[in-house]
C-alpha cells in the first residue's frame, strides 16, 4: 500500500504553481532602493491600527449579536441569522463607496434631508465600515462555540444567586473565547488585505500604498510594501492556527424565553446594524438608479465580468480535483493541500502586483485574459479545495467497497458512487469561485487587459471620476451577486446546521 | 462450497488473521465471534477481497484466490452487508437494491419479502435503522450471490430491534439458499441464528462446531468463558468418567484428555439452589433479571458460583443455601 497516490503528481505541480506569487515577490523586492523609510512606518502604523479596530468592532457588534440569535427564542431565526450574516457576503467596498458618498458636507444624506452628517473618512471611517462588514465572523465562530456549551453551569450560577447577565459575562465569555479570537482574527485579515475600503476612504493602508505606488510605475517599491503586509498577514494566520476550538462536551445549549417587550428591545437593538450595512447601500443605489439611469454603464462590463469568472471557476473545479483527493490520500497530501491555501492569505492587490511582473516576464501572457484567470484560480483555489474535499470526505469508504462488492468494477464504482457524491460539492466550489472573482476588484484592476471593464473595475473608475451616481447598475447587480453568494453559503450542509442550532 | 485454507491475513508486520481453515456447505449459515480487535472482520474483507490475503487460499469453486492472484470484489459474486448500511446516498430504496441488475424482478420479490414495499421510492437518510438494515439484505440477495458475508449487521440497532430481525435475516438467507458467513460480538446472537459457530481470537479460530457443542464442551476455558456466564469448580474425576466436587457428583465430559484433578465447568442453570437454614453454602450477592434471579454463592471452602434460578425463589444476600448440580447432560471437565 505505499503506492504514490496519483493525485499526488498533479497536486504537487499546483502547489508549486501556488508559490510562484511570493517567490516573485521576494525576487522583485530585492531590487527596491529602500527598505524601509519614514513613511513605510506611518503606513505599517496605519495598517495595524486599522486591523486592531476593526477586530474589536468586529467584537464589540458580533458577540452580542451571537448571544441573542443562539440563547434567546427568536421567531424566524433561521431569518435573523441570514440578516445578521449578510453583510458578510457583501464586498465591503459597495459599503464604504455608499458611506462616502451619503455621508459629510453635499453627501446624499444631506441633499435628502438637510442635515449635515460627519464625514465618513480616515482612520475611524474606514474602521466602521470594516467592523460593519466583518462582524459576521465573530458573529459565525461564536455562535458556533455558543451552540455546543452546556447550559448546566449556567443554571447552577443562577441557582447560586448570579444573575442572568453575570453568569453569562462570568460563565459563558470566558469558554467561548476562542470562538470569539477565531472570529476577530478572520476579520483583522480582511482588514490587512482590503484595498477598496481604504483606498475609498482616503486612508494609507498598505494595500492603498501598494496601489499608488503600482501607478507611479514603482513596481519593485510596491513589491517590498507587498511583501512586508504578507508577513504580517503570515504572522495573523500562525495566530489564528493556535487557536483551539473548546475541548468540552456539548450539550444541550441555554434557551432563553424573553417577553414579547424585551424581545422587541433585542430586535430593535440590531437594527442600526442592518439599518448601515445593509439597507443604506442598497437605498443610496436605488436612488441613483432612480436619479441618474444606468448612465454609461454598458452590459459588455457585466458580460467581461462574467466571462472571466467562469472560466476562474471551471480552472479552479478542475485544478482542485487532485488537488482535494491527495489531501484525503495521505500527509504529503496534506501538506500540498496547505501550501495552495497561500493564495487565500495572499490580498488580491499583492497578487495583482506579483503577477504584473509575471506577465512583463513572459510577454506572451502580458495583458491577456489568461493572466488575469490566474489570479482569480490562485487567489480562489482554496474555497474549490475546501468544499469538494468536505463532500468527497463524507463518502463513506464502504460506500465504494460495497459496489465492488455487488460486482462494479473501479471504474464503475468511481462513476456510478463517488462522482455523484462529489457533484455537489464541484458544483458548490465553481460557483463560490465563480461569486468570488465577480466581485474582485484590486487584482482585477491590475491584470485586467486594456479595456476590459468589469462590474467592479467600473465601479472603481466611477469613484475615481467621481460621478457617483453612475454605480447605480453595477452596485446592484453586485449585490445581487452577492446575495447569490449568501444563498449559497446558507445551502445544503451549512443550512442544516443551521436548522439544528 | 466455499472453502478456505491455511488463511492468513497481515498488516504490515502485524498478522491479523492466522491460519484460518472452514468450509460451508450450500445454505449453512456460519456465525464468527470474538472479542473486539480479534480479526472477524479482516477475515470478511480478506474473504471479500478488499484487503490481500498474505497466505493461503479462498476456493468457491468459480474461482480461487491466492496471495499470487488476489481475484478484485467484483469478480468474486458474493454479496456482503456492512455494519453501517453503505446505503448509496443519492439512489432511492429501490435504485439501491436493483443497483447493477437489469431485471427487476429479484428487487421487486425481496422489497415484497421483506416488507419495503411502501419505502420503494424513498432516500436512504429517511429510513429508520431497521429499515435500512432490510435494504441492505435486500440489495445483497437481490444481485443473487453465491455467498454471502454480514459484518456485525445488528450492531447499529437499537436492542429491541435486534431479535426480530436477527430471524428474519436467517429466514432470509435460508430462503434464498446461500451460504452466509456472519461477524458478530455478541454471543447470544451467535448462539441463537448460527447452525455452525467458529470463536476467534487474536485472529486464530480457537473452536468451530455447532452452538450446542461450543457452549457445552468449549474447548478451551476462554471459549467457555466468552459464550456465557461460567464458573469452574474443582473435583476429582474418576475413570468411569463420574467427577466429584464438593456440592455432589455428576457426570463429566474431559476436555483434551483431562484426568485426576479437574475444573468443572458451571453454566447458572446448571445448578439450583435452595434456601436451607443449615445449608453449608451462602449467597454473597442477588440479581434480579425479571423473569430469573441470578444469584453468586459462596460455598464452604471459598468458590463463587454463579446460580439461576425462578424469579419467584427469593433468597436475601447472607442467608444460608443448599446447592446441588441440578443438569442431566455431562459436564465439561478441564485440566486443573
Amino acid at each position: 500500500m505505499t503506492r504514490w497516490p496519483r493525485s499526488y503528481p498533479f497536486a504537487l505541480i499546483i502547489a508549486l504553481i501556488a508559490l510562484i506569487p511570493v517567490a516573485v515577490l521576494a525576487t522583485l523586492a530585492t531590487d527596491s532602493a529602500d527598505m524601509f523609510d519614514s513613511r513605510n512606518l506611518q503606513v505599517l502604523n496605519n495598517t495595524l491600527l486599522l486591523m486592531l479596530l476593526t477586530a474589536f468592532g468586529s467584537i464589540v457588534i458580533g458577540v452580542p449579536l451571537a448571544i441573542l440569535t443562539t440563547y434567546v427564542y427568536l421567531p424566524w431565526r433561521r431569518f435573523w441569522v441570514v440578516l445578521l450574516a449578510a453583510p458578510l457576503a457583501l464586498p465591503s467596498y459597495l459599503g464604504a463607496f455608499t458611506f462616502y458618498a451619503a455621508f459629510g458636507p453635499g453627501g446624499e444624506l444631506e441633499t435628502i434631508s438637510g442635515i449635515t452628517t460627519p464625514r465618513f473618512n480616515g482612520l475611524i471611517g474606514t474602521a466602521i465600515v470594516m467592523a460593519l462588514y466583518t462582524y459576521p465572523f465573530v458573529l459565525l465562530t461564536t455562535r458556533a462555540s455558543l451552540a455546543s456549551l452546556d447550559a448546566g453551569q449556567v443554571n447552577a450560577a443562577r441557582t447560586l444567586g448570579l444573575s442572568l447577565f453575570r453568569s453569562i459575562i462570568l460563565v459563558v465569555l470566558p469558554r467561548i473565547k476562542n470562538g470569539i479570537a477565531a472570529g476577530s482574527l478572520l476579520a483583522a485579515l480582511y482588514a490587512l488585505s482590503d484595498f477598496g475600503t481604504p483606498a475609498i476612504m482616503n486612508f494609507d493602508t498598505f494595500t492603498r500604498v501598494i496601489y499608488v505606488e503600482y501607478n507611479a510605475f514603482g513596481l519593485s517599491q510596491a513589491a517590498m510594501l507587498s511583501l512586508q503586509l504578507m508577513v504580517i498577514v503570515g504572522l495573523v494566520l500562525i495566530l489564528e492556527s493556535r487557536v483551539k476550538g473548546t475541548q468540552e462536551q456539548p450539550g444541550r445549549h441555554l434557551m432563553l424565553w424573553p417577553g414579547k417587550w424585551q424581545l422587541g428591545l433585542m430586535l430593535a437593538s440590531t437594527l442600526p446594524v442592518v439599518l448601515m450595512a445593509i439597507f443604506l447601500p442598497l437605498t443610496i443605489f436605488f436612488l441613483w438608479l432612480w436619479r441618474d439611469g444606468s448612465g454609461n454603464f454598458e452590459i459588455t462590463y457585466a458580460w467581461n465580468s462574467a466571462h472571466a469568472s467562469i472560466l476562474a471557476a471551471i480552472f479552479a473545479v478542475v485544478v482542485a480535483l487532485p488537488v482535494a483527493y491527495a489531501a484525503i490520500q495521505g500527509k504529503a497530501g496534506r501538506i500540498m493541500e496547505r501550501i495552495t491555501y497561500i493564495g487565500f492569505g495572499v490580498p488580491g492587490i499583492v497578487m495583482g502586483t506579483a503577477l504584473v511582473y509575471v506577465g512583463l516576464k513572459l510577454p506572451f501572457l502580458y495583458q491577456t485574459l489568461g493572466l488575469l484567470v490566474l489570479a482569480y484560480v490562485l487567489r480562489f483555489l482554496p474555497l474549490a479545495v475546501g468544499t469538494i474535499r468536505s463532500t468527497s470526505e463524507g463518502i463513506d469508504s464502504s460506500l465504494v467497497n460495497a459496489a465492488r462488492v455487488l460486482g462494479a468494477s473501479p471504474n464503475e464504482a468511481f462513476k456510478r458512487v463517488t462522482l455523484p457524491l462529489t457533484m455537489r460539492g464541484l458544483v458548490a466550489g465553481a460557483a463560490l469561485v465563480f461569486l468570488e472573482a465577480m466581485r474582485e476588484l484590486p487584482a482585477t484592476l491590475l491584470l485586467g487587459p486594456t479595456g476590459f471593464e468589469t462590474l467592479a473595475t467600473y465601479l472603481w473608475r466611477v469613484y475615481e471620476a467621481g460621478y457617483f451616481g453612475m454605480a447605480a447598475v453595477p452596485g446592484l447587480l453586485l449585490i445581487l451577486i452577492s446575495g447569490l453568494g449568501l444563498a449559497l453559503m446558507f445551502s445544503g450542509e451549512k443550512w442544516n446546521e443551521l436548522k439544528q442550532l | 462450497m466455499l472453502t478456505v485454507k491455511n488463511l492468513s491475513v497481515n498488516y504490515v508486520d502485524l498478522k491479523v488473521v492466522n491460519n484460518l481453515n472452514l468450509t460451508l456447505a450450500d445454505d449453512e449459515i456460519l456465525m464468527l465471534v470474538g472479542p473486539t480487535g480479534c480479526g472477524k472482520t479482516s477475515i470478511l474483507k480478506a474473504l471479500a477481497g478488499l484487503v490481500p490475503i498474505s497466505e493461503g487460499e479462498i476456493n468457491l469453486g468459480n474461482w480461487r484466490a491466492t496471495p499470487k492472484n488476489q481475484i478484485p470484489p467484483e469478480k468474486r459474486n458474493l454479496g456482503m452487508v456492512f455494519q453501517d448500511f453503505a446505503l448509496f446516498p443519492h439512489l432511492s430504496v429501490e435504485q439501491n437494491i436493483g443497483f447493477r441488475l437489469k431485471n427487476y424482478e429479484p428487487v421487486n420479490r425481496w422489497i415484497e419479502r421483506l416488507g419495503l414495499g411502501a419505502l420503494r421510492d424513498k432516500k436512504p437518510n429517511t429510513l429508520s435503522g431497521g429499515q435500512k438494515q432490510r435494504v441492505a439484505l435486500a440489495r445483497t440477495l437481490a444481485h443473487q450471490p453465491s455467498f454471502i458475508l454480514l459484518d456485525e449487521p445488528l450492531s447499529n440497532l437499537d436492542a429491541a430491534l435486534k431479535d426480530d430481525l436477527r430471524w428474519e435475516i436467517r429466514q432470509a438467507l435460508k430462503a434464498a439458499g446461500v451460504p452466509a458467513i456472519w461477524v458478530t460480538h455478541d454471543q447470544e446472537e451467535a448462539l441463537s441464528v448460527g447452525d455452525r459457530i467458529g470463536i476467534l481470537r487474536d485472529g486464530k479460530l480457537e473452536q468451530l462446531d455447532t452452538p450446542e457443542n461450543c457452549y457445552s464442551q468449549p474447548v478451551n476455558r476462554f471459549v467457555a468463558r466468552f459464550l456465557g456466564e461460567a464458573s469452574f469448580l474443582p473435583g476429582r474425576l474418576a475413570s468411569d468418567l463420574t467427577v466429584s466436587t464438593i456440592i455432589g457428583d455428576t457426570k463429566a465430559f474431559p476436555i483434551n484428555g483431562a484426568e485426576h484433578e479437574v475444573d468443572v465447568l458451571l453454566r447458572p442453570d446448571d445448578l439450583k439452589l435452595r434456601a436451607d437454614q443449615t445449608g453449608k453454602c451462602e449467597v454473597v450477592w442477588a440479581r434480579y433479571e425479571g423473569s430469573a434471579r441470578l444469584y453468586a454463592v459462596k460455598t464452604e471452602d471459598g468458590q463463587i458460583l454463579k446460580v439461576r434460578s425462578r424469579h419467584e425463589n427469593r433468597v436475601a444476600p447472607g442467608q444460608k443455601v443448599n446447592l446441588n448440580i441440578s443438569t442431566t447432560h455431562p459436564l465439561a471437565a478441564f485440566q486443573r
